[in-house]
């Protein structure tokens, strides 16, 4: 990795104060450690291979890398947005710039014996269940960062064959003005439990907000963990993420990750396959306009045996905006029979939108079946002119083609609730999609 | 109602219509039939407007607009329905929302109140069962792997949900089955009425066994060659295209 300029050292020192566990020795060095390995690396550049399309060197011109260690105001705005996804039977956890927010949530009725709550707390507690997350080596130089920085997230804990019936539902929300904001999540399911989990990560108009956010989450064999990662930053807003899985035998992981909004995004999800019959699946939908720049970097590796994946990413860009998908399907020596899918159609809306797509597919294993493909097209004028010939108008024929292009991912949501409201979303961000809902 | 005169219209610089006469008055039934590349399907393009057509002379009048100066969703909206020939797939998009939105697009226009999701269902079921379509596919996307037969009786409960006033219906028979070619006619015929006009393309007397035309009309390289009563259909069935043309080149030379 290429070393770029860091200006932020001096930041190494006041690393822990202010932060969750600063009292605990264990999590100063831990934060201090990271954050040694992060400058050691720096951001990265266009120059490294992982980071070719995407620019992040925006960065490196912060002010500041610290995250903000007030905890924040209630605020009304926040509040509004509290219940966006909610449903019946959900269990809200509310972070405003990083930070939880009890007021705002609602974490409701929970099986006997799962813990949901705050990873600020359980730091400050020096629960040593979290030292390995917080010392090991990171996935990427962001994973590293958020080690040193992290505020706040969930912990969710899920003792075996627990069922948790209504959505996790991890909301955050940034409101300020330029703040480094870094939530930390961690998932432990354990063998045969079952849940939803969804972080939605919402920014207003103007905030300049930078986050970095990591996800881990350990199936045990036969979990089944969903997880749906919703980004609707503010149009200014930087977003850079982690989600990793470790899937134990007959464990069913599901990835979901919907880009809606956000000046620069990326989202590097990965799982491991790591016993024998394993599902994974990875879902994915980005819908960019203006300057937006949307960047997934997708990895499931078969370690084991019988496991299978299926993996479907779609974008439509529109604009100036620029796109990538890179996703890499690693079949390692003994995953024998292994069944991979992947693929990744793009639909470019404008002559100044790109996408960069790189479905990989490494095969070390015999007796697999795998298949990847990918395209980059346009809206088909067949199908406008036989709308328009129905009388339906030029923009909303478009609008319908693209809500149709966009579904194939929205119906493999499973929870009808939780499609209906996704499907919302989508729709909002098209023009006149308001008239596109049966 | 429709009054075309005098229609050149060519794909690429190469021209395929070479002049059409035609004119269609309200509650008449015109059938249009012609070998295979004669322009049957062009001229239904140029008429519901399909972009790429370059009309190079001549005029498209319906109920006194300028039919040619219209964009497609605002002639459909004004009642002109094209079945088409190679209904076109929609992926992602249910039948029943895109019928719904095209027929609260065309309600807007004729100023009357949208349909609501349940008054549309009422609808379309209704619709279905006359035309003995199953209600599963309403939730199916829109053409898609649909066999041929499927997406002619699509083509046609599109037109018995949308109620336009001209129906242009290209090969609406060709790759029905006996049974489905009955049912079909049967929808068409419903529709027959004082205020409605319709145009049927096809390439067999069978279907206007059914739906019995007013005038026949025959198309042969870009132009409208011989025109007559139903018994020009049957004629047709008998001594086959050539029959026309030659009597037609004939008399060109004379
Ligand atoms: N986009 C195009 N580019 C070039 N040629 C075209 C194009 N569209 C139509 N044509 C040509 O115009 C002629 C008329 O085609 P058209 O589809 O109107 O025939 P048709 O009478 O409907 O035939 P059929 O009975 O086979 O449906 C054909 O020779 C066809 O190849
Ligand atoms: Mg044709």
């Amino acid at each position: 990795m290429n070393v770029m300029e860091i200006t932020h050292s001096d930041e190494l020192e006041r690393v822990p104060t202010g932060l969750a566990g600063h009292d605990v020795p264990w999590v100063i060095r831990a934060r201090q450690q990271a954050f040694a390995r992060f400058s050691a690396q720096g951001f990265p550049t266009r120059r490294d291979e992982e980071w070719k399309y995407t620019d992040v060197s925006v960065l490196t011109r912060r002010a500041s890398l610290a995250p903000d260690d007030i905890p924040p105001d209630p605020s009304s705005e926040a509040a509004l947005h509290a219940w966006s996804l909610a449903q019946e039977g959900t269990h809200l956890m509310v972070f405003v710039n990083g930070h939880f927010s009890e007021e705002l949530s609602a974490m409701g009725e929970l099986p006997e014996g799962v813990h949901l709550g705050s990873l600020a707390q359980r730091l400050e507690d020096g629960d040593e269940l979290l030292r390995p997350y917080f010392e090991g080596e990171e996935h990427t130089v962001f994973g590293a960062l958020n080690n040193a920085f992290a505020t706040d997230g969930a912990v969710i804990s899920l003792p075996p064959n627990t069922v948790v019936d209504g959505p996790i539902y991890l909301l955050f929300i940034a409101s300020g003005h330029g703040v480094a904001i870094y939530p930390r999540n961690i998932v432990l399911a354990g063998a045969g439990a079952r849940a939803t989990i969804i972080e939605h990560y919402m920014g207003t108009l103007d905030s300049h907000n930078f986050t970095d956010a990591v996800t881990e989450l350990n199936l045990g064999a036969a979990a089944d963990i969903r997880h749906y990662k919703l980004l609707q930053e503010g149009p200014a807003a930087v977003h850079i993420a982690g989600i990793h899985a470790d899937q134990q035998a007959d464990s069913r992981f599901a990835s979901h990750s919907y880009a809606l909004g956000g000046h620069l995004g990326r989202n590097d999800i990965t799982s491991r396959l790591l016993g024998p019959h394993c599902h994974c699946t990875m879902n994915g939908l980005y819908l960019l306009d203006d300057k937006q720049h949307m960047d997934h970097h997708t990895r499931i590796d078969h370690l084991a045996p019988d496991g299978t994946s299926r993996e479907a990413y779609r974008g439509i860009l529109d604009g100036a905006s620029s796109g990538v998908f890179n996703g890499k399907v690693i079949v390692h020596p003994g995953a024998v029979r292994t069944d991979a899918d992947q693929s990744n159609h793009n639909l470019l809306l404008s002559r100044q939108a790109e996408v960069d797509t790189k479905p990989q597919l490494e095969i070390f294993a015999d007796d697999v079946k795998c298949t990847h493909g990918a395209t980059v097209g346009q809206l088909d004028d067949d199908a406008l002119f036989y709308l328009c010939s129905r009388g339906i108008d030029a923009n909303l024929a478009k609008s319908m083609l693209m809500y149709g292009f966009a579904n194939d991912i929205i119906e493999k949501i499973e929870n009808p609730t939780l499609r209906n409201r996704i499907e919302g979303l989508v729709l909002d961000r098209l023009p006149q999609g308001e008239n596109l809902s049966l | 109602m429709l009054l075309v005169k005098n229609l050149h219209a060519s794909v690429n610089g190469k021209e395929i219509l070479h002049g059409i006469d035609l004119h269609v008055r309200a509650g008449e039934v015109h059938a249009i039939m012609g070998p295979n590349g004669s322009g049957k399907s062009t001229l239904a393009q140029v008429l519901a407007g399909r972009e790429g057509y370059q009309v190079t002379q001549g005029s498209v009048t319906y109920l006194d607009h300028d039919l040619l100066a219209m964009p497609p969703e605002a002639r459909a909206r004004e009642g002109v329905f094209l079945a088409f020939q190679y209904p076109v797939e929609i992926p992602g998009v249910s039948i029943a929302l895109f019928l719904k939105t095209s027929l609260n697009a065309i309600r807007r226009e004729r100023g009357l109140p949208e349909v609501d999701a349940m008054d549309f269902l009422g609808l379309v079921r209704e619709r279905m069962k006359r035309l003995g379509m199953d209600e599963a596919f309403l939730t199916r996307a829109v053409n898609q792997g649909f066999s041929g037969g499927e997406k002619k009786r699509n083509e046609v409960l599109q037109l018995a949900v949308l109620e336009p006033l001209l129906a242009i219906l290209d090969e609406t028979d060709s790759g029905l089955d006996i049974d489905a070619l009955k049912t079909v006619a049967d929808g068409v015929n419903a529709m027959r009425g004082p205020e409605r006009a319709i145009v049927v393309v096809t390439h067999y007397q069978r279907l206007l066994d059914y739906i019995v035309p007013d005038y026949v009309h025959v198309l042969s390289q870009g132009r409208i060659v011989k025109s007559g009563g139903p018994e020009l259909a049957r004629e047709l069935e008998l001594h086959g295209y050539g029959w026309v043309e030659a009597k037609n080149g004939a008399r060109q030379v004379a």
